[in-house]
């Protein structure tokens, strides 16, 4: 039928530009990082800079460090931002709740970089108008009692400040799909509210629960202005090494920096790994 | 200070013969030339001798300014990269250079590092939006040399900059130079801290700021060296500076957050180790946190940034214009205008061409005596001490 072959070029049409975006942007980039990696300063393969990485403590520091802060934002934003998800969501809160919290995440999940720091800095920081009305109003000097935002706990503050909003957006399709009279029969058959989750709510949620949380890990991962902007080189990240040795002012060590970048590829990739099984086994439901 | 004159005026006395040496060798090489052109009028010939006046020169005293502005009005553009307004009064020194030969200036990427100049000259090689010229960190000017990413462009003041600030081959040339200093607001700090020793008090604790991370940024590697000097090093020693910042980091005086003029306006930055010519701009720009500079006495150090031309520079005349136009009285006065010491400072005051108000607005010349630069080698040991202790003595 020449129809029905007109229409299925048509098709494939439709899917051009986007692989052609991702080779441009997502494939020839990654690709050059990778070759990048194995590259050395005089030219030539090598494996010296995998190498190196492996050996300098600062840089295994640096790794354990940043997948630390991940993996807190990507739990405490994954269950705060499931939270006001479900409470938005349920039945009984009003319409007009959820698109307001739909909206305020759509800015907030993409406010990061410089501007989020200097927002931060500007509420609690030393001079920060949060820390200000604490200390003059309460007579409450959080950074005497040991509070700093340009610390490590600083820096997961302010990645929280985009990771629920995303949370909240990537999760609240999931959350819409728990049907009310899933929990009217568990109620109906005499479950208890923590039964009814157990064995009902989170087995559901489960499979993208977990991919939003893997997203929300990767998405901190990569965070660098923000970092950088609060503490500057006073937390050691590897998108701050990454930073120093592609943009910097003081050295620049560019397949040093390609190596780091191919190690994060090697964690997420670890974390696909792990998440792959525990998802096939988690959607059982699904089918 | 004498060992570094005497070493200048050696300089300058080569430079001197050379140019004899030059100028005979031209003479020369015109007649032989012209022979040659005479026995061999061939299209070929011509056609290079034509390309050979076409080219945009070398050497500017011999070239005529009148030339060089013409050539660079038709082209019309010049392509400049990483020049932030608010750093050494770059904003204004823009703008004179566009009302006075009308070319327009494309000021890329404005708050770049010198990495991002050089690999911009990689990555744009032949595109017509590649940076004419480049404002680079010595260290990698150096390295833009060794790659050949440069001309050689010898401006017409080039004997009259300090040795110390200019490469031999022409390649690169120092245009400013500052000292680390401290900055306090006074608004906030009443008991100013004059040197690195003032820092380490508690009365400053949760106080004192860099302005980026001696990872990478150049002032707050500058920061290191001059706490160096102040504690035991020296411009080659540079370690000991990582350990008096890991001391102000224990004693909970430093904010590693890094200042921008938004930190030092709002006050979260009230004391910062920084550029004398960012400090003192700062006085003026945030009247309510009164801004105060001095140069630390124990740590006094120095480091200039190096203009260099693009070896395929899209608007070749222009790039030269420039470099002109920098090494002007002009220009010079412009970036003196910002705070900064250009590189022709001596030899202006001593011709008296500096009006008063712009030396009196800087702090006192004899602190200034001390400066000293690192050489290329200590620039690069101090690289080397900085990446391998900083990340492990200051970050946590």
């Amino acid at each position: 039928m020449p129809g029905r072959r007109r229409r299925r070029s048509l098709a494939w049409l439709g899917v051009l530009p986007f692989f052609a975006y991702t080779t441009l942007f997502l494939i020839l980039p990654s690709a050059q990082v990778m070759i990048g990696a194995f590259k050395g300063e005089a030219g030539g393969y090598t494996f010296g800079n995998i190498v190196d990485i492996v050996q300098t403590p600062n840089i295994r520091h640096a790794y354990r460090q940043s997948i630390e802060i991940s993996l807190v934002t990507a739990l405490a934003g994954g269950l705060l931002g499931l939270l006001i998800a479900y409470a938005a969501i349920r039945e009984g809160t009003p319409r007009w709740i959820r698109s307001a919290f739909t909206t305020f995440s759509g800015v907030a999940a993409n406010f990061g970089g410089i501007p989020l720091a200097f927002a931060f800095i500007a509420t609690l920081g030393t001079v920060g108008i949060v820390t200000q009305f604490l200390t003059n109003v309460f007579g409450i000097d959080i950074y005497a009692n040991g509070f700093s935002l340009f610390t490590k706990t600083g820096v997961e503050l302010a990645y929280l400040y985009f990771q629920i909003p995303l949370m909240f957006l990537v999760i609240a399709p999931a959350v819409d799909g728990l049907r009310t009279e899933w929990r009217e029969a568990s109620a109906n058959l005499g479950s208890s509210s923590f039964q009814y989750w157990w064995h009902i709510g989170l087995p559901v949620l489960f499979p993208s629960l977990l991919g939003a949380v893997i997203l929300l890990f990767g998405n901190a991962f990569a965070a660098y202005a923000t970092a950088y902007g609060l503490t500057a080189s006073g937390l050691n990240l590897v998108p701050i090494l990454i930073g120093a040795d592609l943009r910097g002012n003081v050295y620049a060590n560019p397949h040093e920096g390609q190596a780091l970048a191919f190690g994060m590829f090697a964690v997420l990739a670890g974390m696909m790994l792990l998440y792959v099984p525990l998802q096939r086994r988690a959607s059982r439901w699904a089918r | 200070m004498e060992e570094y004159q005497e070493q200048e005026y050696e300089f300058l006395r080569r430079l001197e013969e050379e140019k004899v040496g030059r100028k005979t060798l031209l003479k020369r090489g015109l007649v032989a030339g012209a022979g040659l052109t005479v026995m061999s009028l061939s299209p070929a010939a011509l056609a290079s001798r034509k390309k050979a006046l076409a080219d945009p020169p070398t050497i500017g005293r011999l070239a005529k300014l009148s030339d060089i502005v013409a050539a660079a009005k038709k082209e019309g553009k010049l392509n400049t990269i990483a020049l932030p307004p608010d750093w050494a009064n770059y904003g204004e020194i823009m703008s004179t250079f566009q009302a006075k030969y009308g070319i327009k200036i494309t000021n890329d990427n404005p708050n770049g590092s010198s990495s991002e100049e050089n690999a911009a000259i990689v990555a744009l090689k032949g595109d017509p939006r590649a940076p004419d010229v480049v404002d680079v960190n010595p260290t990698f000017a150096v390295d833009g040399a060794t790659k050949s990413l440069y001309a050689k462009y010898y401006t017409t003041n080039f004997r009259k900059v300090p040795r110390a600030m200019k490469d031999g081959r022409g390649f690169w040339v120092g245009d400013y130079w500052g000292a680390v200093s401290i900055g306090v607001s006074k608004s906030t700090v009443s008991n100013v801290p004059k040197t690195f020793a003032d820092l380490l008090k508690p009365e400053y604790k949760g106080k004192v700021a860099l302005n980026g991370s001696p990872l990478t940024s150049g002032s707050g590697r500058a920061g290191v060296v001059a706490a160096a000097i102040a504690n035991g090093g020296s411009l080659g020693n540079t370690a000991p500076g990582i350990d008096w910042f890991a001391k102000l980091k224990a004693a909970g005086n430093w904010v590693p957050v890094p200042a921008t003029p938004q930190t030092v306006a709002s006050g979260q930055t009230p004391i910062v180790i920084d550029w004398d010519y960012l400090n003192l701009a700062y006085t003026k720009e945030f009247p309510s946190v009164k801004w105060v500079t001095n140069i630390p006495v124990d740590g006094v150090y120095g480091a200039h940034y190096a203009q260099a031309v693009n070896a395929d520079a899209p608007h070749p005349w222009a790039a030269r214009l420039w470099q002109e136009f920098l090494y002007s009285d002009q220009g010079q006065l412009l970036f003196l205008k910002g705070f900064s010491h250009p590189a022709l400072f001596t030899d202006m005051v001593a011709r008296k061409v500096v009006p008063n108000a712009l030396i009196k607005a800087l702090p006192d010349a004899s602190l200034y005596a001390k400066v000293r630069f690192q050489s290329v080698k200590q620039g690069n040991d101090t690289k080397t001490v900085i990446k391998e202790q900083w990340p492990a003595k200051m970050g946590s």
